[in-house]
């Protein structure tokens, strides 16, 4: 196992070393030690490759990941998996503001609550909060799905797109376009499935969860609306 | 950006270790807010004494003013001197006369008064301002920092955080205020009066103007949600103890930590990482809108 110090090496170096890793590399189980709240640790990660971080970490965490495993045992702060394209983070603790921020793929799991605007602009990440996430989550979402055991803050999903938002427990107000939507059966299996893939198999049941999404009334032009331009 | 550092000591056993603790917490912040820093300390206290801290020029007559507060003070003044500021206790019946000996000293600001705040600032980076005043050698109940990266107003002493407007009062702010003018305006008709146009300082005074007014810490940040535009994260020291306050929308980051031994804020955790006992402590982002408050009882 590869292990680095991070009272010892920079965060830097740290990357240095996980971006020269091969596809092909058998150097697939890193731990960091001692992140002490450094920003931008293990970003941009591009192959499979499992790293597991003891401590909180600063922003920016598993940021652009691709394909790799980040696991954090603590809080993560702002922008933890930001633009993340594949693959898997997994926050033990809490994450701040606008995690999983434009996130074209992959899993993030939350054990603890996310902060305000998680899931924002997300064009694909599949989110899974297991505690509360702050206002303004899936503000302009696009596409994925973000999953909340807990409750939601105020404005959720506003201006949102195609993503699909399921929240157990309760969602302190809703932003502009986003509305409530029949769980179906298909919805339902999709969140079965999220929930397996985050570890909860068994132990939630799916349809505990409200579905909200977008009522398309804000995204596609209206020609009665043409004399407001 | 800048960056906000408060420690708020539950365990009268780290008194003594309060400067250190904070200046700690201050440097890894420095490059959030390069640009100057500043700090309160409420260290000891007596009943009838008032503390000043004043900041001169290093051309500045220490002796010659020290006498003419000591005739106006009724005897010799106890004094220590931090670099460019100097605290002096005086008794709390004679603080109009020392102010009017110091009206003749104009190059002489006062930084700070209150029976336990010491208040130092200077423009420049945390780890060197903070030996600049041997911050680490200083002890007390609680302390709140700040590192300033300036955007509303010029790099200058003046606009270093925190800002005071009131006896043991101070408010260290992260953001930018939008109605400041305004309000500035009405507290001015109240009878408050500001050294700076810093949006920061009307901040303090708005919380000021709320305590005199008979309400509490808590009462005063909740009006500050309704009264201030912009965004904001704000940490206010009081004698008994801090608050801390984010606007609305939380654009401003934060982080809290408590042990059984001290609660501290950090505007990023790096801040705290060297806080004894922080691989224990339960760490949080305090919500928006919701008033937190730490006081001595």
């Amino acid at each position: 196992m590869g292990e680095v110090d991070l009272a010892r090496s920079s965060v830097r170096e740290l990357n240095a070393a996980l971006h020269r890793l091969g596809k092909d590399t058998n150097a697939t189980q890193w731990r960091v030690r001692n992140p002490r709240g450094q920003h931008s640790v293990a970003v941009g990660l591009e192959v499979p490759v499992t790293v597991e971080i003891d401590g909180h970490v600063g922003y920016y965490c598993a940021g652009m990941n691709k394909d790799a495993t980040v696991i954090v045992n603590g809080n993560a702060g702002q922008g933890v998996a930001e633009n993340m394209m594949s693959g898997k983070v997994w926050v033990k603790g809490d994450a701040s503001q606008a995690a999983g921020a434009t996130g074209c793929g992959g899993l993030l799991v939350i054990d603890g609550n996310a902060s305000a605007r998680c899931g924002i602009s997300m064009k694909g990440i599949d989110i899974v909060v297991k505690g509360d996430v702050g206002h303004l989550s899936a503000f302009m979402a696009q596409a994925g799905n973000l999953v909340v055991l807990g409750d939601a803050g105020e404005a959720l999903g506003d201006s949102i797109y195609e993503a699909r938002l399921f929240v157990r427990g309760t969602a302190h107000g809703l932003g502009a376009d986003c509305i409530e939507k029949p769980m179906e059966d298909r919805h339902k299996a999709e969140l079965r499935r999220l929930l397996d893939a985050a570890g909860l198999g068994g132990e939630v049941d799916a349809g505990q969860f409200r579905r909200y999404g977008s009522a398309r009334r804000l995204y596609h032009f209206h020609i009665d609306h043409a004399g407001s331009y | 950006m800048c960056g906000i550092a408060g420690l708020f000591l539950k365990d009268r056993t780290l008194e003594g270790d309060l400067g250190a603790l904070l200046a700690g917490m201050l440097a890894p912040l420095s490059d959030r807010g390069p640009d100057s820093t500043g700090f309160a300390v409420y260290g000891e206290g007596l009943d009838g004494t008032l503390k000043l801290t004043l900041r001169g020029p290093r051309t500045l007559d220490a002796d010659a003013l020290l006498k003419r507060l000591g005739e106006a003070a009724g005897g010799p003044v106890v004094h220590r001197c931090h670099d460019t500021h100097l605290v002096v206790a005086i008794p709390a019946d004679r603080e109009a006369a020392v102010r009017q000996v110091l009206h003749g000293f104009p190059e002489v600001a006062v930084v700070g008064a209150g029976r336990r705040m010491e208040l130092f600032k200077e423009v420049g980076r945390p780890d060197d301002v903070s030996r600049r005043f041997g911050l680490a050698r200083m002890s007390g109940t609680h302390a709140i920092g700040h590192t300033r990266m300036a955007t509303e107003s010029a790099v200058t002493t003046d606009g270093a955080h925190p800002f005071t407007t009131g006896d043991d009062q101070c408010l260290v702010h992260n953001g930018s205020l939008s109605n400041h003018n305004a309000v500035r305006r009405e507290l001015i008709r109240e009878g408050l009066s500001f050294q700076t146009e810093n949006d920061s300082e009307v901040a303090a005074g708005f919380i000021t103007a709320q305590l005199r007014g008979g309400r509490s810490l808590e009462q005063a940040m909740e009006a500050s949600l309704g009264a201030l535009d912009g965004f904001y994260t704000f940490v206010i020291g009081t004698e008994q103890g801090f608050g801390v306050l984010r606007d609305p929308i939380a654009c401003k980051p934060a982080v809290m930590a408590e042990t059984e031994r001290w609660v501290a804020f950090g505007t990023e955790y790096r801040a705290l990482v060297d806080l004894p006992g922080i691989d224990d402590a339960r760490v949080w982002e305090p919500a928006p809108a919701r008033v937190y408050r730490w006081e001595l009882h």
